[in-house]
């Protein structure tokens, strides 16, 4: 077990080291690069930037820097906002919980409905429920998330008025039931993909898991087939599934960006375009590595949990 | 006249058995005669009807669909929605497809050589792969375009940029499968370069995964526009496309919803037909994989 723990980390530690090369790539990329911030100032001229890159060290080969940039990000100092001077871990501080409760209660309406459609296709295979539920997820696949979002404020909030618009909550009402009215949309707005793809992989896991000789085993025994289904054939297809889950994050959190825009949800995906909006790169690079660090570790929760919970993983 | 018939028989072996599966599957048959159809429409639509997509008639502002001659109505300047749809289906699609030829070329080199190499060079090139996958393509995308200037030639390699990573994955897991067989090692013993055995002999026989990938990434590279141009960083004003229609549409849904619905119908079927020839492929060449 140990030996898998230590392989999967340094496999994860390698990962971040690939991503924060890309990320840095994507830094010097940006017009200005690091220094964009300074260039923009009418007061500066082009003697004080010079001065200014050389204080900061900005003349050295770019290796260096990236060394140093590197070990600034892991000492957390992840540079400041330019357009607060705040610290970037404590803005995308202020801005995760938003977006955690929309990936958390979308991913919970994902796994419930996107099991059940997927077991009932996997139980009623080729039947009319089977067909609706392919062609369905791969419709749901190919509607913009954003369009979707759209559609669903013109016809909840404007024609009927059942669903705020957006927004996580109206002002001067901070009660739990205010945050559920607002978060049932964009929740299920960003929910119908991963429907789609979790429904999809849960029918062949479950096809997967059918088919096994402890499932006909227990059906011999006499267990009931809905005991067999919820306890032999579901649990183990739901294995790869958390695999899945980690694997979904950025998907996830690129879905979250487009919902948050939408319905004017104030989490790190609005924070994302404010910021691009304002071209403060420091938050962008912060949020880029974020995002690429919260993927790398989902991934990694993810497989030690499959570890953990499969025995059979335990030799690897 | 020999080297025809041997040509030739491959030929109506494919044209038999896996055209025969394709076209008894009705869903891609149905997405081919979509995007046809609608392709169709966005080359010829434009001649056909009475307004310009760039004419601006404030005197027809806001006008609801089957006004006139303003067959989907118009929008916040006037101008032809109809006119406007087309034309941006033209961008869109070719945006969508440029950007799949793209990532398919880079997909495949890095998949062909990473699977045939191994060793180091097939683990950093893969482990670029994983890196790149760790970071939600629309992020990647948007921090890129606000760092290059966004010409539509540079979203679309900007797409590409986000979307190469899928088939240098299942390239790579073929190719590695593929180059332990004998006509690999007969190959070697030949003594053909190791670009022709790894070009000429092992990538025709990945054809039929690359295809479908392939399909399936003109659906995400459409999709991906549509995103970065609706949050207003893709394919910029006066030039339409289905993702900046849409921008913008938002603070008009109470009065004139009919902005934010067309397009996003436009869009919606052109990646669904994608979706649905890709499965028909996938069924038809008999791949085993599950794209994304």
């Amino acid at each position: 077990m140990s030996a898998f723990l230590l392989n999967r980390f340094l496999q994860s530690v390698v990962l971040l080291v690939i991503v924060s090369i890309i990320g840095f790539t994507v830094l010097n990329l940006m017009p200005g690069g690091p220094m964009a911030q300074y260039g923009l100032d009418p007061g500066m001229t082009s003697d004080d930037l010079e001065r200014l890159k050389e204080q900061l060290g900005l003349n050295r080969p770019i290796l260096v820097q990236y060394f140093d940039w590197a070990w600034r990000l892991l000492q957390g100092d992840w540079g400041t906002s330019f357009r607060d001077g705040s610290p970037v871990l404590s803005v995308i501080g202020r801005h995760i919980f938003a977006t955690l409760l929309l990936m958390g209660s979308s991913t919970v309406i994902a796994i419930a409905v996107g099991t059940w459609i997927g077991i009932r296709g996997a139980t009623h295979r080729y039947s009319a429920f089977d067909y609706v539920a392919t062609i369905g997820a791969m419709v749901a696949l190919s509607i913009p998330t954003f369009w979707f979002g759209l559609v669903g404020i013109y016809i909840f909030s404007l024609e009927l008025g059942w669903l705020p618009a957006g927004n996580m909550y109206t002002i001067g009402d901070g009660s739990a039931l205010n945050y559920l009215h607002h978060l049932i949309m964009p929740s299920v707005v960003l929910a119908l993909v991963h429907i789609a793809i979790w429904s999809r992989y849960m029918r062949t896991a479950t096809l997967d898991v059918i088919s096994q000789e402890f499932v006909k085993t227990a059906r011999a025994k006499g267990v009931p087939e809905r005991r067999v289904l919820m306890k032999h054939v579901v649990g183990n297809a739901l294995l790869p599934m958390i695999t899945l889950a980690g694997v979904q994050l950025p998907s996830i959190l690129t879905g979250a960006l487009v919902t948050e825009t939408v319905f004017t949800w104030p989490g790190m995906g609005r924070l994302f375009l404010d910021s691009l909006g304002y071209s403060d790169f420091p938050v962008v690079m912060g949020l880029l590595m974020f995002s690429a660090i919260l993927t790398i570790l989902g991934n990694l929760i993810a497989d030690i949990v499959v570890a953990l919970v499969d025995p059979r993983i335990r030799l690897a | 006249m020999t080297t025809l018939t041997v040509n030739q028989a491959p030929l109506s072996w494919w044209q038999s058995r896996v055209m025969r599966r394709f076209m008894s599957h009705r869903l891609a048959l149905l997405g081919l005669v979509m995007i046809s159809t609608l392709t169709l429409i966005c080359i010829v639509g434009p001649w056909l009807l009475p307004y310009d997509s760039l004419y601006i008639d404030l005197r027809a502002r806001f006008a609801p669909p089957m006004t006139g001659e303003h067959y989907l109505g118009t929008d916040p300047l006037g101008r032809d929605i109809a006119a406007r749809l087309f034309m941006a289906g033209r961008i869109s699609l070719l945006v969508g497809f440029i950007a799949m030829i793209l990532a398919t070329l880079v997909g495949t080199l890095v998949g062909v050589i990473a699977g045939y190499r191994g060793g180091w060079i097939s683990a950093v090139l893969m482990r670029t792969v994983d890196g790149f996958l760790s970071y939600p393509s629309i992020f990647l995308l948007l921090a890129l375009s606000a760092a290059l200037k966004p010409s539509p030639m540079m979203i679309t390699v900007i797409i590409a940029i986000t979307g190469w990573m899928e088939v240098a994955r299942i390239v790579e897991a073929e190719v590695r499968s593929l180059k332990e067989r004998e006509f690999v090692l007969a190959g070697r013993m030949l003594g053909l370069s190791r670009a022709h055995i790894m070009f000429r002999e092992i990538l025709p026989n990945v054809t039929g995964p690359i295809i479908v990938a392939a399909t399936l990434t003109v659906a995400r590279a459409i999709l991906l526009e549509a995103y970065v141009s609706f949050l207003g960083f893709g394919i910029q004003p006066p030039l339409p496309s289905w993702g900046n229609m849409l921008n913008g549409a938002q603070q008009y849904l109470a009065t004139a919803p009919w902005l934010a619905i067309i397009p996003g119908i436009a869009i919606t079927v052109a990646v669904s037909s994608f979706n649905f020839i890709g499965d028909g492929l996938r069924d038809a060449l008999d791949v085993r994989n599950d794209g994304g």
